[in-house]
């Protein structure tokens, strides 16, 4: 993940202050708040349709941004991510469900439950390297999932579990609008914190490990410590996202937590950009609304004169799945350093216009 | 303790296991050739399988005749992966290999499914008798003939690479590509050639298991059984991956036995081999028989 080669120009800085820092420019700042507000205000605008949207990339985006964290940034390659996502989305159900946790706290603590199994995993994790490892990871996908289907006391066997709705000092925040601020301040909170930590030296060793791992060692870095510590984060994020998931939609089943699902998550960071993180939203966003463009399409084909061709209209569901995989190809072939490099080349070329060159 | 069944789920894991230990081996082959690691090697057998049923069934050719095809297909579309997909990609990171082939497998699995309908589908029978009684023990007679197929297709894989001029460049590529390069091997044409003898092998174990068990998505999980037994066998070993595929075979037989015997879990038989992956990576990050690579600053 050659991550800045081919930088734009007029991209360039002369002191590691200015290196670090989150917002370059004041103007960065003052955009970056003004987003903010603005999506603090879209669920006056939006209908139930639009937030739900949101929503979903708002919880895929969390999780994506674990697996960056963990793939993009450390370079470790994790083919369970789906199994975190799943194993916070039981975890908050089962806390909240079994001993009365209270739904706001059961999500962080289901992360911090689930980094411990990501601990787990992560540590004989840091002895194997490359394809071994995303070997590994997939076998872990598969005993968590049968562990799923298997643990009837943890979540609910092959029937499922049932979540309880958010509730936060005894108001109910269900409905689209009001989660929609529930999903917006956890997504806040974990993108401000990684992309912090990617600005200390912990973020910073976990690129150097991923740059080269030997030259790495050789400067003072601690893999075993490192690797497993980007595990657990990882995991963390993944849980938090599944938990999410799950008190929003209410029910978690064991079949949806499937390879696809960690596929998909490998998909969002593809496309995203490896080791962005605004990238990792980047990726959920396209992943989000990719199978609803290839509806609108599929319904404005129908109203054509020629459309309504049943192969077409029924495959849809195949035709997303398909889309999935096409895109991981076609983004690897032809936008490898995926959306966030391109936004940054399309920033640089408005900066500089008419004078680019 | 049954004796007998225990013979039986024996017999049966060494049948499966040489079915597994051949795609294992078309998935050593590309990895051998091209370092590409292929996580759509199960979805070139599905392929294959459905391609031969729709030109039995649906087409109605004679099943010799869609056989033939069926191996022309996948020769073509081997190629066509390697040099469409897989070329641009020669010399970035192995995640994005990786995913590449992940994402071929996702995008083939969902085609497959659109064109020929989730249902499994079964062959008319091709052969004549089902059951042959084999020194005491009831087996398939389909079973063994892909036991056959299976062992003819080892065979000539030993002689192709042993005996011809194209072998021994596939060996030579294998050994170090830029020494090869310098020999005048085409290394261009070796990996196409990888990925077409890879595609027609798992086509035919395809066919031949889509004529015992019917065709369904279901195959493609023999391109993930393939870890297993080369993390047994190593990843650069062609007899190593078949040797791990027996294995893998036998094990699943062995676990569905005593699961089905003692323990009453369900399902253990698919979940077995994947414990045993990871136990051998927890002692062995290399797998049994891989060799260590050994990096320099």
């Amino acid at each position: 993940m050659a991550l800045a080669t081919a930088r734009p120009c007029g991209d360039f800085r002369t002191s590691y202050a200015a290196d670090k820092t989150i917002f370059p420019t004041r103007g960065s700042l003052i955009a970056a708040l003004v987003g903010i507000l603005a999506l603090l205000a879209l669920p006056l605008v939006l209908d139930r349709y639009g937030l739900s949207l949101l929503i979903y990339i708002g919880i895929y985006g969390i999780g994506a941004l674990g697996l960056n964290l963990l793939t993009g940034c450390t370079g470790q390659i994790s083919l369970g991510h789906a199994a975190f996502f799943g194993f916070g989305a039981f975890g908050s159900t089962w806390l909240s469900n079994k001993f009365g946790v209270p739904v706001a706290l059961a999500i962080p603590l289901a992360g911090l439950m689930t980094t411990v199994v990501g601990i787990v995993v992560g540590l004989p994790a840091a002895r194997i390297k490359g394809l071994y490892l995303a070997i590994a990871t997939l076998a872990a996908q598969y005993i968590l999932e049968d562990f799923f289907a298997r643990a009837e006391w943890f979540s609910g066997g092959a029937a499922g579990a049932h979540a309880r709705p958010y509730e936060l000092f005894g108001f109910r925040l269900a409905g689209e609008s009001a989660y929609f601020y529930v999903v917006l301040a956890h997504l806040v909170v974990l993108y401000v914190f990684a992309t912090n930590l990617l600005r200390t030296r912990d973020g910073r060793a976990f690129v150097a490990v991923r740059d080269h791992y030997l030259s790495a060692e050789v400067m003072g870095i601690d893999l075993t410590r490192y690797k497993v510590l980007a595990f657990g984060i990882s995991t963390f994020y993944a849980a938090v996202a599944g938990a999410l998931m799950a008190h929003y939609v209410g029910f978690v089943s064991s079949e949806s937590i499937n390879i696809l699902l960690s596929i998909q998550f490998f998909a969002m960071i593809i496309i995203g950009g490896m080791g962005s993180v605004m990238g990792s939203l980047m990726g959920a966003a396209f992943m989000v609304l990719m199978p609803e463009g290839l509806e609108l399409a599929v319904h404005a084909l129908r109203s054509t004169s020629w459309g309504d061709i049943p192969q077409i209209v029924n495959g849809l569901a195949f035709a997303k799945e398909a889309a999935v995989g096409l895109a991981i190809v076609l983004f690897l072939i032809f936008e490898p350093q995926g959306l966030a490099h391109r936004w940054r080349l399309v920033k640089a070329y408005w900066k500089l216009y008419p004078f680019a060159h | 303790m049954q004796l007998d069944l225990l013979a039986l789920f024996v017999v049966n894991g060494l049948i499966v296991g040489v079915l597994y230990g051949l795609v294992a081996m078309c998935f050593v082959l590309i990895y051998k050739a091209s370092r590409v690691v292929n996580f759509a090697q199960g979805e070139l057998l599905l392929l294959g399988a459905w391609v031969c049923w729709g030109a039995v069934v649906q087409v109605g050719l004679p099943f010799w005749a869609a056989f033939l095809l069926t191996l022309a297909f996948s020769v073509v579309l081997g190629i066509l992966i390697q040099v469409v997909v897989l070329r641009p990609l020669i010399g970035e990171p192995l995640i994005s290999m990786i995913m590449v082939t992940v994402g071929l497998s996702v995008f083939f699995q969902a085609i497959l499914k659109w064109i020929f309908g989730v249902a499994p589908q079964s062959f008319p029978p091709v052969l004549d008798a089902q059951k042959v009684n084999l020194a005491g023990l009831e087996v398939e007679v389909a079973y063994l003939a892909s036991c056959a197929v299976a062992l003819v297709a080892l065979a000539g894989f030993a002689l192709f690479f042993n005996r011809s001029k194209l072998g021994l460049a596939m060996r030579a590529t294998a050994f170090n590509q830029q020494v090869a390069a310098s020999l005048g091997v085409s290394v261009r044409q070796v990996f196409a050639m990888a990925w077409a003898i890879s595609a027609l092998v798992s086509a035919m174990a395809g066919i031949v298991i889509g004529l015992v068990n019917g065709v369904s998505a279901g195959l493609a999980a023999f391109g993930i059984k393939v870890f297993p037994a080369v993390i047994l066998g190593g990843l650069d070993s062609i007899v190593g991956a078949v040797v791990g595929g027996i294995i893998v075979g036998v094990l699943e037989n062995l676990a569905e036995y005593v699961d089905g015997q003692f323990l009453h879990w369900g399902n253990l038989y698919t979940i077995a081999p994947f414990y045993v992956l990871v136990a051998i990576l927890m002692v062995k990050p290399y797998g049994l028989f891989g060799t260590k690579d050994i990096e320099r600053l």
